[in-house]
């Protein structure tokens, strides 16, 4: 007994072990981003990067947000961040409400054909993307909405109402058929059914879809930096283009400042509803 | 994917049907088919027009002078793209499993009654939410031996500490590899997690009273009931892998020369920085094929479990 015992102990402190080697290994990028945005260049030419500021600077965060050099222009990130939140908002509003109501159609008001034309769309999910990425470059072109911001709302919308749809179908199917049949009995028709029935109760389902297509819209880089003009840049492309810049002295602290830059949203986001961004990863991963 | 019973449309009321209700009739129809449109231009439409350039001998600009599968032999016979999808092969190989592992492995540990769970999961999770652009960043940085976990080695002491992958020819695509994994296994481990506080109890709890060990009561019986599990996460890293390219953009641009090369930077190079947009639908094709080659599966069986469902 007196050896099990020691046995199981040594399994605790070795599960606690790896757990902790592996929280090393997920939380250094950060650390020495943050650590590092708040040193001075001097310290950092010195220094070793896991190591905190000596004395915390603001410094480069402020050269970051509005006169560091990305490409050609000198006006730090912060006018793409702006291009980031002008595509992502009303991107993730229109695809959320087309997949929601695609949802509702699919789910509850099947059609002959209707499956194929899902399974068809879920396939779109997952093609990728290289095998659009002229087409859509010409399509833009043509409708004059080459390297603009509305050129990047449309592309975020269409590749995004894929997922939408499957978020919202494979949520509605789980609600009792009975309700949308005693809808109907009362009269309702199918706008009256989605907007007093369906929609009180997708909030959930909402809440899942806007983080994920959030996060993705705004983490997009292959159709930014492939559909936007040197004003309609997203804040990756730009990030980027600060960070492989090769002229001029490299500013570490600088990079990791317009780094956390771009990430701020998106952890914001992950941190007030980690819970059910937990959940809608699950739902649609497992599930999908 | 579960499948509910359903609400019939209201159709097939025999005559006497009012113009209201008619309409009642087709609005799903009419609801769905932006979408439906959409799916087919922007989806297969794309498709086939990517096919079509592929066998065109467009340049900077698509011209529509056909040149058969010419496009197709040049592409074999470039070293920088041989070199692109065997990265493709080492990097997806390395990426899943490990990553896979790496998941699987924090699931079951997470699982033991862990004091800081809630803590832990959010650190490992975390990645999954950031753009590689950003922690790219932060990872080229670590990986870089002039200032990176070589430069910190040799300061505390371990003066012949060598880790230059990132700047050698046969190892940056390794140095990918790294990168990637810290980014996707947090996910793997959320799904794992999902999978193993389903299974249930009782079957544990039997097997525990017939004596088994905890070890082999997962090896034995929980992993091979998660296999469906297991099966999804490998579907949604070989997606990453195929689309990884902010990541090989930010580390390594692809070098050194064209030695982290994956189809994805490849194409993206030929179409928009060799303005050789043959060439680069050509290698988007070739993708495109591999990619259904995996999902053909996946779908089969995904149709299969329905019917039997």
């Amino acid at each position: 007994m007196v050896k099990a015992n020691w046995r199981q102990q040594a399994g605790r402190v070795l599960t606690y072990l790896v757990l902790a080697i592996f929280a090393l290994y997920f939380i250094m990028p950060l650390l020495v981003m943050v650590f590092n945005s708040l040193k001075e260049l001097a310290e950092i030419r010195t220094g070793n990067l896991v190591l905190p500021p000596q004395s915390p600077t603001s410094e480069a965060w402020q050269k970051a947000w509005s006169s560091a050099c990305t490409g050609l222009s000198c006006e730090g990130v912060s006018a793409y961040f702006w291009n980031s939140f002008k595509i992502t908002l009303p991107a993730v509003v229109l695809a959320s409400a087309i997949g929601a109501i695609n949802g509702y159609v699919l789910s509850k008001w099947r059609f002959r054909g209707s499956e194929v034309f899902f399974a068809l769309m879920l396939l779109g999910c997952f093609i990728p993307f290289q095998a659009v990425l002229l087409p859509m470059a010409q399509t833009l072109g043509y409708l004059g909405l080459a390297n603009s911001v509305p050129g990047l709302i449309l592309v975020h919308t269409i590749y995004g109402i894929p997922f939408t749809t499957l978020f919202y179908r494979n949520y509605y199917v789980g609600l009792p058929t009975e309700l949308i049949s005693a809808a109907k009995l009362d009269g309702a028709g199918f706008f009256q059914t989605f907007y007093h029935i369906v929609l009180p109760l997708s909030g959930p389902i909402i809440v899942v879809t806007l983080i994920w297509e959030f996060t993705n819209i705004w983490n997009d880089f292959l159709f930014g930096v492939v559909y936007s003009g040197p004003a309609s840049q997203p804040i990756t492309v730009a990030l980027n283009n600060l960070v492989n810049t090769s002229h001029g002295v490299k500013e570490y602290n600088v990079d990791m400042a317009a780094a956390i830059i771009a990430a701020i949203p998106t952890i914001f986001i992950y941190i007030i509803s980690g819970k059910y961004f937990l959940r809608g990863l699950v739902a649609g991963a497992v599930k999908g | 994917m579960t499948i509910g019973t359903q609400a019939q449309p209201l159709s097939g009321v025999p005559s006497r049907e009012s113009l209201a209700d008619k309409l009642q009739a087709v609005l799903p129809k009419i609801v769905l088919a932006p979408s439906m449109a959409i799916t087919l231009v922007f989806t297969y439409g794309f498709i086939v027009w990517s096919l079509v350039l592929s066998f065109t001998n467009s340049r900077m600009l698509p011209n529509y002078d056909f040149i058969g599968l010419s496009n197709y032999s040049k592409l074999f016979s470039m070293d920088r793209w041989t070199v692109a999808y065997t990265n493709l092969f080492i990097f997806g190989f390395l990426f899943i499993v490990i990553a896979i592992c790496v998941g699987t492995l924090l699931a079951i540990l997470l699982d033991q009654k862990i004091r800081a769970e809630g803590v832990l999961r959010t650190i490992y999770l975390y990645p999954f939410a950031l753009s590689l652009i950003v922690t790219g960043t932060a990872w080229k940085w670590i990986l870089n031996p002039e200032i990176g976990i070589e430069k910190l080695m040799h300061d505390i002491g371990f003066s012949r500490f060598q880790f230059d992958w990132l700047v050698d020819k046969d190892m940056a695509i390794y140095t990918i590899v790294i990168a990637a994994v810290w980014q996707a296994s947090g996910f793997v481990m959320a799904i794992m997690l999902a999978g193993l506080r389903g299974v249930d109890n009782s079957i544990i709890k039997a097997a525990q009273i017939d004596g088994a060990t905890m070890p082999t009561i997962y090896r034995r019986i929980i992993l091979p009931i998660m296999r469906p599990i297991f099966f999804s996460c490998f579907i949604i890293l070989s997606h990453l892998a195929i689309k990884s390219f902010d990541l090989v953009v930010v580390l390594t641009a692809g070098g050194p020369g064209y030695s982290s090369d994956l189809p994805a930077t490849f194409m993206y190079q030929y179409a928009f920085g060799r303005n050789q947009i043959g060439i680069g639908s050509a290698s988007a094709m070739i993708t495109l094929m591999g990619f259904i080659a995996i999902l053909i599966p996946y779908l089969y069986s995904e149709l299969r479990k329905k019917k039997h469902g």
